[in-house]
């Protein structure tokens, strides 16, 4: 993976970009806003760069706690009417979703 | 009798010598919500039905109690604050909501919150902010604004919310509450809408220390549903409470008290502190070398795993589409899909998470030399409706003293320690993990000797 540098600048394409990934729909004044926020709060996260962690392990929770397993014993669970309750379109007892795959 | 003023402990004493019934407090309550609820917006739904009328044997006999509208109630819609779920019903409880309603509380509604909890002021809901019923031109607190007013306005006997940086905390500092943020994986987070999964604690609003415990010894517990849950079994946390803090070793962090704290603050946590001298605690200066690093590896993680929590509100099972996200939520997405993106995953979300080792392993450092840790909650008194709402950073630097908390997955609990200006200032013990039984003694002994906790707004 290519490091890129800690450009402090959020360029209006990164922004798009990031949107995209995180399937976000902004309009050209939001772009322009989240741009200079997000800008701002990356400078100030950037503090961190001063701090040497080259020996440091990460912790990405604090438990201690790895592979927590249950028996794969089948156990009550929702009926599907309460699973297909809040879903705004189903059909046939299934979650309709707009078409991936486009026709020929 | 103003039967909302009473503590829980009070109330079931009262209860059981039948100076008045569990439902005629819930009626109390429930006219307070009917004439303040309008303006002070502390909740978003509101339910009015009693449920089951029989709590005989029932630990809490059928007090009112609220849930931060982020806590899935079974068949009561729950919206997290958002558009995103305002028609939301789930078809299933909380653990904690189970817990504690299966041992006699009942759930007289849904409180406001900042929407997806993002929100140190509860300005950012979809639904209204609340007010402080302190002073109605100043913010409650959040991200669990609503709770911290319903129980501060006498509209239930204690409520629930979430501390992932804070939120639990500084709403009750705001609001001259008791509130508690548990040891990560003390509490279930199961049903629980997420935002930071490995900062999230499931935490409670009280008038007193004690009745705080009695909520932990009920809602805290491995649960085979939250597999971050602690196996670890519960303490009695009631047992000890009243034994004081003589010989207590009172920890009081260097960095806490630095330029960024309001120096009027300050001069009232001085004073606490010499009250726990006073009580006999044995106090010692520590030192959190990594404190000013805090807010910028939380502001790092906490994005990073809110923007994968909130991936799933695709409108499809559930809910409207992500156009129905409001600015913070957006923003906050925003900023962890940037730092989780290729190129800058290594500079941003790695980097925060070994400088969180560094602040973990100074917490343990500090515990060497100290019992329990005493400090502000919040750098500031209460601010104004708006004051900080158009520059996001700002409001950030308000979870200054807490956040670094939650990195470290240890407890704390917010105590009220006075007034300045009107307005209710808190300070926060903290323990090392599972320290909660050590928190409540040292809070508890704070109580007897002091009544900010006894006073409560006019409204």
């Amino acid at each position: 993976m290519k490091k890129k540098t800690k450009s402090t600048d959020l360029s209006a394409a990164e922004v798009k970009h990031v949107a995209s990934l995180a399937k976000l729909v902004l309009t050209p004044k939001e772009l322009e806003q989240y741009g200079s926020q997000l800008t701002e709060i990356i400078r100030y996260v950037n503090l961190l760069n001063e701090i040497d962690v080259s020996e440091v392990a990460p912790t990405s929770q604090v438990t201690n706690v790895v592979n927590v397993l249950r028996e794969d014993t089948v156990t009550p669970s929702l009926d599907p009417d309460q699973v297909l309750m809040n879903a705004k379109r189903t059909y046939d007892g299934y979650f309709l979703v707009d078409a991936v795959l486009k026709e020929e | 009798m103003d039967l909302h003023t009473l503590t829980i402990q009070e109330a079931l004493r009262g209860i059981e010598e039948k100076k008045y019934s569990a439902e005629e407090i819930r009626i109390a309550c429930l006219s307070r919500i009917n004439k303040y609820n309008p303006d002070l917006n502390a909740f978003i739904t509101v339910n009015e039905s009693s449920g089951k009328a029989d709590f005989s044997g029932k630990k809490f006999m059928g007090i009112p109690v609220a849930f931060k509208d982020i806590y899935s109630t079974k068949g009561v819609r729950t919206t997290a604050g958002s558009r995103v779920l305002e028609d939301y019903i789930p078809p299933y409880n909380a653990t904690v909501v189970e817990k504690i309603t299966s041992a006699g509380g009942v759930l007289t509604g849904k409180t406001n919150l900042d929407a997806w909890a993002h929100g140190s002021s509860g300005e950012n809901s979809d639904y209204g902010h609340s007010k402080n019923p302190w002073n109605q031109g100043f913010v409650p607190g959040g991200s669990s604004s609503g709770s911290a007013v319903a129980l501060s306005a006498g509209m239930c006997l204690a409520s629930f919310g979430t501390d992932t940086g804070g939120s639990v905390r500084l709403p009750a500092s705001f609001c001259n509450l008791v509130g508690l943020k548990p040891t990560y994986g003390r509490v279930s987070r199961y049903g629980v809408i997420a935002m930071a999964s490995s900062h999230d604690t499931m935490g409670h609003f009280t008038r007193t220390v004690y009745d705080s415990a009695l909520l932990l010894s009920v809602s805290a517990g491995f649960d085979t549903h939250d597999a971050t849950s602690a196996k670890r079994e519960t303490d009695d946390y009631i047992k000890n409470i009243g034994n004081g803090v003589q010989n207590m070793k009172i920890g009081i962090p260097e960095e806490f008290f630095g330029d960024g704290l309001d120096a009027r603050i300050s001069a009232l946590i001085k004073k606490t502190i010499k009250k726990y001298e006073e009580l006999g605690a044995e106090i010692v200066g520590v030192n959190l070398p990594h404190s000013q690093d805090a807010l910028a590896v939380y502001y790092i993680l906490q994005p990073s795993e809110v923007s994968s929590n909130l991936g799933r509100y695709d409108g499809i099972r559930y809910g409207n589409g992500r156009q129905a996200f409001s600015p913070e939520a957006k923003r906050r997405i925003m900023l962890g899909t940037y730092t989780l993106s290729a190129g800058y995953y290594d500079a941003y979300y790695l980097k925060a998470m070994k400088v969180r080792t560094l602040i973990i392993r100074d917490y343990e450092n500090a515990f060497k030399k100290a019992d329990v840790l005493l400090g502000p909650v919040s750098p500031t008194l209460p601010f104004r409706l708006g004051e900080k709402t158009d520059d996001p950073l700002s409001m950030y630097l308000s979870d200054i003293y807490t956040v670094t908390i939650n990195l470290a997955g240890i407890p704390s609990i917010s105590v009220p320690c006075g007034f300045l200006e009107g307005l209710p200032v808190g300070f926060q013990l903290v323990g090392p993990q599972f320290a909660e039984e050590l928190l409540f003694r040292a809070g508890y002994a704070y109580q007897q000797v002091t009544d900010w906790h006894t006073k409560y707004p006019q409204l």
